[in-house]
């Protein structure tokens, strides 16, 4: 093969061929075209006339030129023209392609198994037997024909997992006694045990490696703090800097799920971490499910998140829900106004909550509960259910945590509390301190206009100091908060409304509620999870897709947390007792590290061009050349369309241009359907009739039609297109206002949808004209194979009760006045839309009101479209009667067709009052 | 036996192409019509034209009973004149006739000339004239069923190239009417004139041409045919020749209306790409307004 850059050729000595083409341009301007012959009835004026000029006109120079590039395409073309020539040096015996199977590798998983497909069509051609080994499931290579690989390739997937150590060595030990040479895949990352593999294949031949130049990047689990939600990104090289997008996922309020917010997170040059904050309302934060690193396929860039940033539950108790009073003063009033926007919040009575298993319960001013309920709340709390306290009138009568602590309140209290800064009282309503380090409210601005008013006391205990998390300036307690388990118990000393304090309306108070609802769940800890099973929901695949667990084991709860990930604990959704824990492909001690091969292993990136032979191309476009040539010949010479002198010559030429035509529709690949487009079918009014297959019988309705669209154009303003059939299944029926449906025993009953069509048609106003063609000789009973047909047919239609033409029907009088209404039988009767029961006739009225609108069906059997055919000189085709007679009954089927068409656009015009002069006048009445 | 239903089929088909032919011409000839009364004068005819008091020599039964009978003086009740004059029309049948410089947009000059002999035939027979074909065919005939006959005789093809005017047992002192292209020998067409106009008869030749046949857009090398074939001229370079022609088409032009101020006949020339109307129109008004 002869290299001239990126294009080869396989018999480069071929293109010498190419110094002839100016030869042959000279050859072929030297010889003139061929003379046009033309019919010409003026060439009695030319005879004599002979040319002044001896010297013909040339072959023009843009055909030259496109005859030339045609036979230079076939020389290059026959040259065997190579892109992308691949010149390898093609390697013998047996192949090992191994693959990291990670999830690192799943981004480019298409590119990565493509080019895998590509070098497994290599390994076919080179007659080479190919062996594929995955490291994350290692299973011992059986070397086989490289399309017998190819066939499992699918199977070789990415799984959401990286080779451990512990793989590696096992897939070492797998490897067979042969020699073979080895194609790594790597997905580029560095892995403990690496080395190891690598020897044990170079051991059996040469290996080379795969690896594609993207970073691989991951997403460390979204932790929750100061305000925002914490991201921490990863990549495995640190070269230059890189901005990514990470998209948090969840459902909208409407439950479709979608990207609710994005950030940007730039990775510095030189830094393999990239942090960034998202600043959301609690409410969407609430929502989401994952976060993803945008356009990275893989499951390393996608974390789960969990309960920890779930929409909580809150229960709310008052005390006083029986008081009819004023809103604001409603104790609960400024917490539905703090929580409903980031809080599901439940209302009810306390035994009917606590099954619910809410996040919080807020209990204002309660001041004892019953046994029962203190149970159940404290087994709640000891779950890790917060219980939010706040004081008032009634904690503050009560005895309740007086002398002893009361286990539902973090600290004793000092009786009736204290009111500082009223009428009755010293001093000055006390403001807040600032918030402890310690307390989940460290850092909280507080706002100097927070007074408080009135509180109850903490009586002093050894553990008050501890479980004080907010206090005023003097020192006394306004938040205490004691632990149960898991759970905690807090206890806000003022009221939740504005009557002790100005703290529900300051906007302190919405952060402080959220601060404590947020850190009711830390994350978990291996100890927390002891002993506990917990059972998957979702598992995740390499490309970061969630999937059903199915029927998935489940997992101890010390490992979920400590495992690292395998066949037997995949990254997912795991749901426990009471919480869900994801279970990230990336956590936070996780390191990205690039991949380091040694200077004689030859490492090749993932693209590869194609080797693309060019010769095929070449040789089409010469052949659509020399048809182009073809045409422009004729074209230039005239016989394209039929100009030639004699019908022969013309027919050639036209023959040689439909060839053209159909070898040209046959490249394009399009296919020609007959077929009336909508436009053309709307344009102008057109009859129709449906197609029942059996083509005589088709073209005998489609002629009928004709015939009366004929009759019509001729007498009435109606003037309607050729008619067309239309296919029930397929075509759309609303265009056409007539359907002529003839019946014969062996049509095929529509499908469902058509009859949904029919029936959507027959609502609309249109009008289907069933005809038996057998003189209605059965009275439409069962005992004819037509009759029988239609009732089958008409079965599934939605017709009204029907009757036979009364003789004051519109239809008798909407063109012509007729009485009978024959075909090529002038059968009996003629069904149509059964009138009104109450319609009748007034005194002096020829006729009565009847139907409002047109009939949708009419049913008779005279065989009309026989009587209407027409060809296309306009001649009857098939006999009607005998003689003048059979011609008059011919002449009253026209009719007939003109008063249907008529009813069917005019409706009931006719019937309309104003024209009963005229009609009587003609009746002669 | 085979020949003969084949001859029945093929009359058929040729029975049912008459009638749209006739059709076309009832309907250019019903555009004529209206609008156009009588001969506007008293004579020989079916319509009431007026009523005047008896005069020297009229006879009695001319006396019209019922209109007398209303004052004291006498009337005769006047028809509007209608007096039947022969009309000979001649369509060229030729085969230089049948071509059509753009067969998909217009018909041939045959069609269009049929289209005009036989609405004007019809125009015509309606206005109470007799109306035939030169030659011994069809001889002028009135009514109806003469549309008929001329329908059938114009619609056959002539096997020759160019056709000279056919000019024998023409009626002396009739007016005849010749359609045809006038591209064969000059000398048929000038021989047929003379002998009209030696037997007083005068016309109106109306000359048909396709716009190709005016236009000459030919270029290249050309062979050129006849219709019927029987003449050819081969050219080099056809777009040469465009100057020359015209001009010969010209000169032939100018020699037909010379020839026809000198034996008092009326020359029109139509192209097939216009309307039949105007040609028709214009035969008509030439043809009546000979008639006054």
């Amino acid at each position: 093969m002869t290299l001239f850059g990126v294009l080869g050729f396989t018999a480069p000595w071929l293109l010498i061929a190419l110094a002839a083409l100016p030869i042959l341009w000279v050859i072929l301007r030297a010889v003139p075209p061929a003379p046009i012959r033309r019919m010409f009835p003026g060439v009695i004026l030319l005879l004599g006339l002979g040319d002044e000029d001896q010297v013909t006109d040339r072959t023009p120079w843009w055909l030259l030129l496109l005859r030339m590039l045609a036979v230079a395409a076939v020389i290059v073309g026959l040259a065997g023209p190579v892109l992308n020539p691949q010149d390898e040096a093609a390697g013998e015996g047996p192949l090992l392609i191994v693959l990291d199977g990670s999830w690192a590798g799943a981004r480019d998983w298409t590119q990565r198994s493509d080019m895998i497909e590509a070098r497994l069509a290599e390994a076919g051609r080179q007659g080479r037997t190919v062996a594929m080994l995955r490291l994350t499931t290692p299973e011992a290579p059986v070397f086989r024909a490289a399309d017998v690989t190819r066939s499992r390739l699918p199977g070789m997937a990415p799984q959401p997992w990286q080779p451990s150590e512990a793989m590696l060595d096992e897939a070492a030990g797998l490897l067979p006694d042969e020699e073979f040479d080895t194609l790594w895949f790597s997905d580029g990352l560095e892995r403990a045990g690496r080395d190891r593999m690598l020897a044990a294949l170079e051991d059996h031949g040469a290996v080379r490696v795969v690896e594609s130049g993207l970073p691989v990047l991951g997403l460390a689990p979204a932790g929750f703090e100061d305000g925002a939600v914490q991201i921490r990104a990863i990549r495995n090289r640190t070269q230059g800097p890189e901005q990514i997008s990470v998209v948090a996922r969840g459902l909208d309020p409407s439950g479709t799920p979608r990207a609710l917010a994005a950030l940007p997170v730039t990775f510095a040059d030189g830094e393999a971490e990239a942090e960034g904050a998202l600043s959301l309302p609690a409410e969407l934060r609430a929502r989401i499910t994952r976060f993803e690193v945008e356009s990275q396929r893989s499951a390393g860039a996608v974390t789960l998140s969990d309960d920890s940033l779930r929409r909580r539950e809150v229960a709310l108790i008052a005390g006083r829900d029986d008081r009819e009073g004023l809103e604001l003063l409603s104790p609960l009033h400024y917490l539905h106004k703090a929580l409903a926007p980031t809080a599901d919040l439940l209302d009810g009575a306390l035994m009917d909550v606590l099954p619910a298993n809410p996040d919080v319960i807020v209990l204002a001013d309660v001041a004892t509960v019953s046994a029962a309920e203190e149970e159940a709340l404290l087994d709640w709390i000891s779950e890790g259910g917060l219980l939010l306290r706040f004081a008032g009138p009634r904690l503050a009568a009560s005895d309740v945590s007086r002398d002893e602590e009361d286990p539902l309140m973090p600290v004793r209290l000092r009786a009736g509390g204290r009111s500082v800064g009223g009428a009755m009282s010293w001093g000055e309503p006390k403001a807040l301190a600032d918030f402890p380090e310690d307390s989940p409210f460290a850092g909280l601005p507080v706002p100097d206009d927070v007074r408080v008013s009135a509180q109850v006391m903490a009586q002093p205990d050894p553990t008050l100091s501890e479980r004080v998390i907010a206090q005023l300036t003097d020192g006394t307690p306004l938040v205490t908060r004691k632990r149960v388990d898991k759970g905690q118990v807090v206890l806000v000393h003022v009221t939740a409304n504005a009557e002790w304090s100005t703290l529900p309306l300051s906007g302190l108070f919405v952060q402080m509620l959220e601060r404590l609802a947020v850190s009711s769940q830390a994350a978990p800890e291996p100890g927390d999870l002891e002993g506990t099973t917990w059972q998957p929901d979702e598992v995740m695949d390499a490309f970061g897709r969630l999937e059903d667990a199915g029927t998935l084991p489940g997992i101890d709860g010390a490992a979920l947390v400590t495992e690292p990930l395998g066949p037997d604990l995949r990254p997912g959704l795991y749901s426990g007792p009471d919480r869900r824990i994801a279970r990230n492909v990336v956590d936070a001690e996780t390191v990205l590290t690039p991949a380091e091969w040694p200077a004689r292993i030859p490492v090749e990136g993932l693209t590869r061009r194609e080797e693309t032979p060019l010769g095929g191309p070449l040789l089409a476009a010469a052949l659509l050349l020399l048809l182009a040539d073809v045409i422009a010949s004729l074209a230039l010479s005239g016989r394209l369309f039929g100009n030639g002198p004699r019908p022969g010559a013309r027919r050639g030429g036209q023959v040689a241009a439909f060839a053209l035509a159909l070898v040209l529709a046959g490249l394009a690949g399009g296919q020609a359907r007959a077929e009336l487009d909508p436009v053309a079918a709307v344009e102008e009014l057109r009859l129709a009739h449906v197609i029942t297959g059996d083509g005589q019988l088709d073209d005998l309705a489609q002629a009928g039609l004709r015939g009366l669209s004929e009759t019509l154009v001729f007498r009435t303003s109606v003037e309607p297109a050729e008619p067309v059939g239309v296919n029930l299944e397929t075509d759309e029926l609303a265009f056409y206002p007539l359907l002529y449906w003839p019946i014969t025993p062996d049509q095929p009953i529509p499908s469902d949808a058509a009859y949904a069509k029919l029936n959507e048609y027959l609502r609309t106003g249109g009008m289907i004209l069933f005809d038996t063609r057998d003189a209605d000789v059965a009275g439409f009973g069962a005992s004819s194979p037509n009759g029988r047909k239609l009732q089958q047919l008409a079965q599934p239609l939605d017709i009204p009760p029907l009757e036979p033409v009364p003789a004051d029907h519109v239809l008798t009088r909407t063109f012509y006045l007729l009485q009978d209404f024959p075909g090529r039988y002038a059968g009996r009767d003629v069904w149509v839309e059964a009138a009104p029961p109450d319609a009748e006739q007034i005194e002096g009225m020829p006729f009565r009101n009847l139907n409002d609108g047109v009939s949708p069906v009419v049913i008779g059997g005279n065989d009309w479209a026989a009587a209407w055919a027409m060809n296309e000189r306009g001649n009857p085709m098939v006999p009607v009667g005998r003689g003048f007679s059979g011609e008059r009954q011919r002449e009253l089927a026209y009719r007939f067709g003109i008063n249907l068409v008529m009813h069917v656009l005019t409706g009931n015009y006719k019937s309309d009052q104003v024209h009963v002069p005229a009609l009587l006048d003609r009746l002669g009445q | 036996m085979s020949d003969i239903a084949h001859l029945r089929a093929r009359a058929e088909a040729e029975a049912s192409r008459l009638p749209p032919l006739l059709a076309r011409a009832e309907q250019l000839a019903g555009t004529v019509l209206l609008g156009e009364h009588g001969r506007r004068r008293a004579g020989l005819g079916d319509d009431f034209w007026q009523y005047r008091p008896l005069q020297e020599g009229d006879s009695r039964r001319m006396i019209d009973w019922r209109r007398s009978a209303r004052s004291d003086g006498q009337y005769v009740r006047e028809k509007e004149w209608q007096i039947a004059q022969s009309v000979m029309l001649w369509c060229d049948q030729a085969a230089s006739m049948r071509y059509s410089g753009d067969p998909k947009a217009r018909g041939d000059k045959a069609d269009r000339a049929r289209l005009i002999t036989l609405s004007l035939g019809i125009l015509l027979i309606r206005s109470g004239e007799r109306v035939g074909l030169t030659g011994t065919g069809l001889p002028p005939r009135r009514g109806e069923a003469q549309i008929m006959r001329m329908a059938e005789f114009s619609s056959r093809d002539a096997p020759e190239d160019y056709a000279a005017p056919e000019t024998r047992a023409m009626l002396p002192h009739a007016r005849a009417v010749f359609v045809s292209d006038f591209l064969g020998d000059f000398a048929g067409v000038e021989a047929a004139l003379t002998k009209a106009a030696d037997r007083g008869v005068r016309g109106v030749l109306c000359q048909v041409l396709d716009p190709v046949e005016e236009a000459f857009p030919f270029r290249g090398r050309t062979v050129f045919e006849s219709v019927g074939g029987s003449l050819r001229h081969e050219t080099l370079k056809a777009g040469d020749l465009r100057g020359r022609y015209l001009d010969r088409l010209e000169e032939r032009k100018a020699h037909m209306r010379e020839l026809c101020a000198l034996t008092g006949w009326q020359y029109q020339l139509h192209h097939t790409d216009e309307a039949a109307q105007a040609a028709l129109l214009y035969l008509w008004q030439a043809l009546d307004g000979g008639a006054r």
